[in-house]
C-alpha cells in the first residue's frame, strides 16, 4: 500500500521520465542540420518543411491530445502571417518582437474563438471551425485595402534577425530562422503535453463524461490549449511572412486547413513528431510531383488518406513503432 | 425594386430547391449512422457526369437522363457502402471525415483525368429554356422545373417517411437506433437502402445542377461546404430542417451576392456560426 504523498511523488517521478529527451530525439534534431551542408539547394524547400511543421504540430496540441476536429485552424496561421506583415509595412521590421506580436495577437483571437469551440462537439463543431476559417477568408478577400486582396500583401521589408543574419536568396538564414522557431515550439509542446495538464487534455479526448465527474475543469483546460495552439499556429504564419517577404490569400485558404490535418493524419496524431514527419512527407511528395498536374496528384493524395485510415489508424508514425514492439518483443 | 425582389427571392428559392435535394439524403443517413459522410458531393458529381455521358454519347433527351443519375449514384454508393463505409461506423468522425474526403480528393481527380478541367454544357429540351413570363416578370423556365421537382421529391420523402413502414423503420432507427434494433428492426438493411436513396437523390441534384451552377470536377468539394452547411444548420435527420435551411441559404446566398456583392459568401458562414453558436443541434434537430 502506498500513502497518498508517496504515491503523488510516484506520479511526478512517472512524469518527468515521460518527459526526458530520448536519443532519437537528438538524432532527430541532429538529422535537421544536415540540409545546411548536403542540400543547400533544398534550403527554401526545408525552411517550408519547418514552417509547416510547427503549424502541423500546434494542430497536433489541440486535435491530437484534446481532440478537438478542427477544419479551419489556417485562420489562425493566416491571421499570424497577416499581423507580421503589417506590422513590418507600418514600419517595425524587428523579426523577432514581430513573431511575438503576433502570436500573442492570434493567442489572443483563438481565446475569444475558444469561448464558441467549447460549447459544442461533433459534427457542429467541425462545421464551426469550418465557417470560422472560411469567414476569416472571405474577410481578408473583401478587406482588400489592408491586405491586398488577391495579389498579396507586397512591400513586406523584415529587418536582418539580431541586426547580422539577413534573409539571403540562398535561404540558410530562412532555414535557421524557421528550424529555431520548430524547436522553440516543438520544446514548448513537449513541456505541455508532459504535464498533468496535458494528461487531462488526453482525458478530455479519451472521454468527455468521466472528467467532469473527477472534478476536471476541462472547458478551462481546452480554453487554454487551444489558446496556445492559436498562437503557436500564428507564429508559424509570421515566420513563413518573414522568410518569403509576402503573404498571400493562400495562407488563410480552407485548403491549408485540410492539408495540416492531412499531414497529421499521415504521420499520426498526439505524438507530436507525426506531425513533423506528416508535414515531410507531404511537402516533399507535392515538390517531387509539382511537374504533374495538381487534380492529379490529389488523386494519389485522396489513396494515401483512405489507406492509412483502413489499415494504419494511428498514422506512420503509429505504425512504425507498433511494428518495432513487435519486433523488439 | 418590388420587381427586383421577388426576383432574387425567386432566384434564391430555385438555388436552395437544389440545395435541398443535393443534401438531403445526408441529412436522414447522418442522422441514421452519424456517419459523416463527405463522398456525397463525389456522388453528386457523379450524377451530373452521368448526365453528361447520357445526353452527349447516347443521344438520349436530358429528362431521361435523370432517373439515370439517380440509379448510378445510387448503385455506385451503396457499393461503397457495403464494402468500405461500414468498417468506419465505430471509427471517430475524424477518421471518417479523413476518408470520405480521400474519396473526393480521388474522385475529382479521376473526374479530370476522363472528362478534364473544363466545364461541361448539356442540351437542354425547348420547354426548359428560356424564360417564362409572368406579372410582367420573366421568371427562367428552367428554375421553375428546378422548384417544381423539389416539391415533388419533398411530398414523396414526407409521405414515405410518415405513412410507409418503411419509412416508420427509418424513423424508429434515427430516434433510437438501439431500440429500433431490440424490436426486431433490421437497421443495417434500413441503412443501406437509405443511403443509396440519400446518394440517388445527389445524383439527381448534381445533374439538375448543371444547368444552373455548371459542372466541372472540382463540383463535388465545392457544392460540399453548402451540403454540410444545409444539413448542419437544418438539423440532423430532418427533412423539414433540411428544406428550411437550404431555403434559407439559396435565398441568402443570391440575395447577398445581389444586393452587397462585396460580402461574397461572407453572410451565410456567419448566419450558420450564430446559428450553431445558438443551438448547435440545428434549428430543426434533435439532439
Amino acid at each position: 500500500m502506498t500513502t497518498p504523498a508517496s504515491s503523488t511523488a510516484d506520479n511526478h517521478a512517472w512524469l518527468r521520465r515521460q518527459a526526458r529527451w530520448s536519443p532519437y530525439e537528438l538524432a532527430f534534431w541532429l538529422a535537421v542540420l544536415i540540409p545546411f551542408w548536403v542540400f543547400p539547394t533544398y534550403l527554401t524547400l526545408a525552411s517550408q518543411i519547418a514552417i509547416t511543421a510547427l503549424f502541423a504540430v500546434s494542430v497536433d496540441l489541440v486535435l491530437g491530445y484534446a481532440g478537438i476536429v478542427t477544419l479551419g485552424h489556417a485562420m489562425f496561421f493566416g491571421l499570424g502571417a497577416y499581423a507580421a506583415g503589417l506590422l513590418t509595412k507600418a514600419g517595425w521590421g524587428e523579426p523577432l518582437s514581430g513573431l511575438v506580436l503576433s502570436g500573442l495577437l492570434t493567442a489572443l483571437v483563438g481565446l475569444l474563438v475558444s469561448f464558441m469551440i467549447v460549447r459544442v462537439q461533433h459534427l457542429a463543431l467541425l462545421m464551426i471551425t469550418l465557417g470560422l476559417g472560411l469567414l476569416t477568408a472571405e474577410l481578408a478577400n473583401s478587406l482588400g485595402w489592408l491586405t491586398g486582396g488577391t495579389d498579396g500583401l507586397q512591400g513586406v521589408d523584415v529587418w536582418p534577425v539580431f541586426n547580422h543574419f539577413e534573409f539571403d536568396l540562398w535561404g540558410y538564414t530562412a532555414y535557421a530562422y524557421a528550424l529555431a522557431a520548430l524547436f522553440v515550439g516543438v520544446a514548448a509542446a513537449r513541456r505541455i503535453v508532459h504535464s498533468s495538464f496535458g494528461l487531462s487534455l488526453r482525458g478530455v479526448r479519451e472521454n468527455l463524461n468521466r472528467m467532469p465527474a473527477i472534478g476536471s475543469p476541462w472547458r478551462r483546460h481546452l480554453q487554454i490549449v487551444y489558446t496556445i495552439s492559436a498562437g503557436m499556429a500564428g507564429i508559424a504564419g509570421a515566420v513563413l511572412t518573414h522568410t518569403t517577404e509576402t503573404v498571400s490569400l493562400d495562407s488563410l485558404s480552407f485548403q491549408r486547413s485540410a492539408d495540416v490535418v492531412v499531414m497529421l493524419i499521415l504521420g499520426g496524431t498526439g505524438r507530436l513528431y507525426g506531425a513533423i514527419l506528416g508535414a515531410a512527407i507531404f511537402m516533399i511528395a507535392r515538390d517531387q510531383l509539382s511537374d504533374m498536374n495538381p487534380q492529379y496528384w490529389y488523386f494519389w493524395i485522396g489513396l494515401l488518406l483512405m489507406l492509412v485510415v483502413l489499415f494504419m489508424p494511428k498514422g506512420i508514425l503509429g505504425g512504425l513503432s507498433g511494428l518495432l514492439r513487435r519486433l523488439g518483443g | 425594386m418590388i420587381g427586383n425582389l421577388a426576383i432574387v427571392l425567386f432566384d434564391g428559392l430555385a438555388f436552395g430547391m437544389l440545395l435541398f435535394v443535393l443534401s438531403v439524403g445526408l441529412s436522414v443517413t447522418l442522422g441514421l449512422m452519424n456517419f459523416v459522410n463527405l463522398a456525397h458531393g463525389a456522388f453528386a458529381m457523379l450524377g451530373g457526369y452521368v448526365t453528361v455521358l447520357v445526353t452527349r454519347e447516347l443521344g438520349l433527351p436530358f429528362l431521361w437522363s435523370l432517373p439515370a443519375a439517380f440509379i448510378v449514384a445510387a448503385l455506385v454508393s451503396v457499393g461503397f457502402e457495403r464494402t468500405l463505409f461500414r468498417r468506419l461506423y465505430r471509427a471517430g468522425e475524424l477518421n471518417q471525415v479523413l476518408f470520405t474526403i480521400g474519396l473526393v480528393f480521388a474522385a475529382s481527380a479521376a473526374a479530370a483525368y476522363v472528362f478534364g478541367t473544363a466545364q461541361q454544357p448539356i442540351q437542354l429540351p425547348q420547354f426548359l429554356r428560356g424564360v417564362t413570363e409572368f406579372a410582367g416578370l420573366r421568371f427562367g423556365s428552367y428554375r421553375i422545373f428546378l422548384i417544381i421537382i423539389a416539391l415533388v421529391i419533398t411530398g414523396l420523402l414526407v409521405l414515405g417517411l410518415e405513412y410507409t413502414r418503411f419509412g416508420a423503420q427509418i424513423r424508429a432507427a434515427v430516434d433510437n437506433q438501439r431500440a429500433a434494433q431490440g424490436l426486431g428492426i433490421d437497421v443495417d438493411t434500413v441503412f443501406a437502402v437509405t443511403f443509396a436513396l440519400g446518394s440517388g437523390l445527389a445524383g439527381l441534384g448534381g445533374a439538375l445542377a448543371i444547368e444552373m451552377v455548371g459542372l466541372d470536377p472540382s463540383f463535388g468539394f465545392h457544392y460540399l461546404v453548402y451540403m454540410m452547411i444545409v444539413v448542419s444548420v437544418g438539423g440532423l435527420g430532418s427533412i423539414a430542417g433540411s428544406f428550411v435551411a437550404a431555403s434559407l441559404l439559396g435565398i441568402a446566398d443570391v440575395a447577398g451576392k445581389y444586393f452587397v456583392p462585396d460580402l461574397g459568401a461572407f453572410m451565410i458562414y456567419l448566419i450558420m456560426i450564430a446559428v450553431l453558436f445558438l443551438r448547435p443541434q440545428g434549428l430543426f434537430g434533435k439532439r
